[in-house]
């Protein structure tokens, strides 16, 4: 208690430089924070643009389907009689809000004039909102789907020169190589996405399999979505084991589960953002150890007298060492403090200016920055952990100072 | 009665750089407890090194030091500063208080850090002490904010809160005026008759060396013949 006292006293007599050092390592865990913050909030926004407007969290096909997913084969979907057995064991996930059933299939989409591919993503349209509660907000003209309707990706509907209730002919093979048409009312315009399908169109499922002539329903892919999307990795591995069961007559595996990360390139900068918060990180570390080594070296010099004295007087070597330990400490706690609580203020100051980005083709994109109370503990932990170990060489020195040395010095 | 130091032959030997500093050459006495004694002589003389040895904050090159019955070169750095904090006051030339510590808080540390003692009876001795000292008033006050007389009672009672064996004073007046250099060496005197520490100091002030029970005289690291006004009692070199 003492020595903790002397070390408080100790800083409090050098204010500018403890004041300093404070800054230093403030500037550090405000730097952390905020990046933290806004790189997290530009992340889960962007998974959630994501998840929420396109790819669920989790989707399940037909086994060997995602490796042939650029070509939508039709042959690889799922059959009637599974999709009951799935429909039962999603039921009975209790952490699933919702799933829809979607037909994938590569058209020709046609004003009368001109024609073009378009992929399109064939949906049931109340599920559909259930699991991307975002699409609907991607409508930037016209109203969602009904069946006899289409709703056309922005650049598509551009470059056809079709607006809303234009009549625009869908033209597409089945699996038996078949082509068929169906004429299509345009409901609305919807703004392109980044990712896998942010280029798709939409019409409902009844339309394409008239188009496609299916007498038993059969679906590309089934899309989820989870209550929480933390709980992700649970109930996909209890979503495999249920499904692992189902064998086609081969007796290979019917179904192949995929979380949205394996679905979207965008997981790959997601992973960056994470490994840029580590490389801050970091630099935080350096530069707390970096000041700390600094400020105790300095004091180790200045007060060589003093400790020579402390020393003479019949003070203990681990005693000394804890003085500097708690000078580091110190400095430590009080840097971790200020940088919390400015971070913190700067977090919710971002915030308050509804600041907005733009990604792809998305703009006004706004962020949201926050930053989670563990994230402010660890980088705290972090901080003090490096300041002890800033301190040890220092501390070390000053204990093993001979008295006799330090007193002439 | 046990003597409370004996020196026998005590060489101190110094390395600087490619020099040989022979501090001390072949000194022998005895002291015994409750003595007030001065070791006097010229800068350079080896006075200092002398008490470095006696309160085990250096060992010597050869011979044989023998402090409270402790053969202080066969401690290391650990037992030593035990030792130092358990039987060994020590009182510096420039006072070396602890400046972030008040006047009471400075006596009290030896009691918190070296010898931990209870709160109630660390108190009790702090305040007698200070009173002793004739410092109570100051003792709220940092040690820049009282006066170098001041400062040295602060030291003196320090180093006397563990009630150690013997104080150590290594040139204790050199930074004082003459009035407060006597009161400082009476008060020092005054307190080993109260108490029964012995005290020995270093000084080369004539005027100090006179209040000393015994008188030792170095030069060039040997302790001289005793004369009639250096041996005022029962001392000298042996």
């Amino acid at each position: 208690m003492e020595t903790a006292r002397i070390a408080f006293r100790n800083l409090y007599r050098q204010k500018r430089r403890t004041g300093l050092t404070v800054s230093i390592i403030a500037f550090g865990v405000v730097a952390v924070i905020l990046f933290t913050a806004l790189a997290g909030s530009f992340k889960n926004m962007m998974i959630s643009q994501i998840t929420d407007s396109m790819l669920g969290h989790l989707q399940v096909h037909r086994n060997g389907y995602v490796e042939s997913l650029d070509t939508m084969p039709l042959n690889l979907v799922i059959e009637e009689q599974h999709i009951d057995q799935l429909k039962k064991i999603l039921g009975e996930i209790k952490e699933i809000e919702g799933y829809t059933l979607r037909i994938l299939l590569a058209t020709l989409l046609s004003n009368y004039a001109d024609t073009t591919n378009i992929k399109l993503s064939a949906i049931e349209p109340g599920n559909e909102k259930l699991v991307t509660p975002l699409l609907p907000g991607r409508i930037t003209e016209g109203k969602f789907l009904e069946k006899g309707q289409i709703l056309l990706p922005n650049l598509v509907a551009r470059g056809l020169e079709l607006g809303i209730g234009s009549e625009a002919v869908v033209i597409a093979t089945n699996v038996d190589g078949s082509v068929n048409g169906t004429s299509l009312i345009v409901s609305g315009i919807v703004e392109t996405a980044v990712g896998p399908s942010g280029k798709y169109g939409y019409i409902h499922i009844d339309d394409a399999r008239e188009l496609l002539r299916m007498e038993s329903l059969q679906v590309s892919e089934v899309a989820i979505r989870l209550k929480d999307a933390e709980t992700l990795t649970p109930v996909m591995k209890k979503l495999q084991t249920a499904l692992e069961g189902i064998k086609d007559d081969k007796g290979k595996p019917v179904f192949e589960v995929h979380p949205w990360k394996a679905l979207s390139p965008f997981n790959n900068i997601a992973n960056m953002i994470d490994l840029m918060t580590i490389f801050i990180q970091v630099i935080l570390v350096t530069i707390v150890l970096i000041s700390i080594m600094n400020v105790m070296l300095m004091a180790v010099y200045e007060r060589t007298k003093e400790i020579g004295t402390i020393a003479a007087i019949g003070t203990m070597p681990s005693s000394i060492m804890s003085l500097f330990i708690f000078e580091g400490l110190f400095l430590g706690i009080a840097g971790a403090a200020v940088g919390n609580i400015t971070g913190l203020i700067l977090v919710y100051a971002v915030k308050a200016a509804e600041m907005t980005i733009s990604f792809g083709q998305s703009d006004n994109i706004l962020l949201a920055p926050q930053i989670s109370l563990s994230t402010m503990l660890a980088t705290t932990f972090i901080v003090i952990l490096v300041t002890l170990l800033g301190a040890v060489e220092p501390a070390y020195k000053a204990s093993q100072l001979d008295p006799v040395d330090a007193l002439r010095n | 009665m046990e003597p409370l130091v004996v020196a026998k032959n005590l060489v101190k030997i110094y390395q600087a750089g490619e020099i040989e500093v022979r501090a001390l050459r072949g000194v022998s006495f005895e002291i015994n407890p409750g003595q007030f004694v001065s070791f006097t002589g010229p800068s350079g003389s080896g006075k200092t090194t002398l008490l470095n040895l006696i309160g085990s904050l250096d060992v010597q090159t050869s011979g044989e030091l023998v402090v409270a019955g402790q053969h202080v070169n066969q401690l290391n750095i650990r037992q030593r500063a035990n030792f130092r904090g358990h039987n060994i006051g020590i009182i510096f030339q420039d006072f070396n208080l602890i400046p972030v510590l008040t006047v009471r808080e400075n006596v009290e540390y030896p009691l918190l850090m070296v010898k931990p003692t209870p709160a109630a009876e660390r108190s009790k001795i702090v305040t007698k002490l200070l009173e002793q000292v004739g410092i109570a008033e100051q003792a709220d006050k940092f040690p820049n904010q009282i006066s170098g007389g001041q400062k040295q009672r602060v030291a003196i009672a320090r180093a006397l809160s563990t009630a150690p064996k013997l104080v150590l004073a290594d040139e204790p007046t050199a930074n004082l005026d003459k009035a407060t250099s006597t009161r400082i060496i009476d008060l020092m005197k005054e307190l080993k008759n109260q108490l029964g520490t012995s005290f020995i100091f270093s000084t080369h002030d004539p005027r100090v060396v006179s209040h000393a029970d015994i008188i030792y005289v170095l030069e060039d690291g040997q302790l001289q013949t005793p004369t009639a006004e250096n041996t005022m009692d029962h001392g000298g070199a042996k």
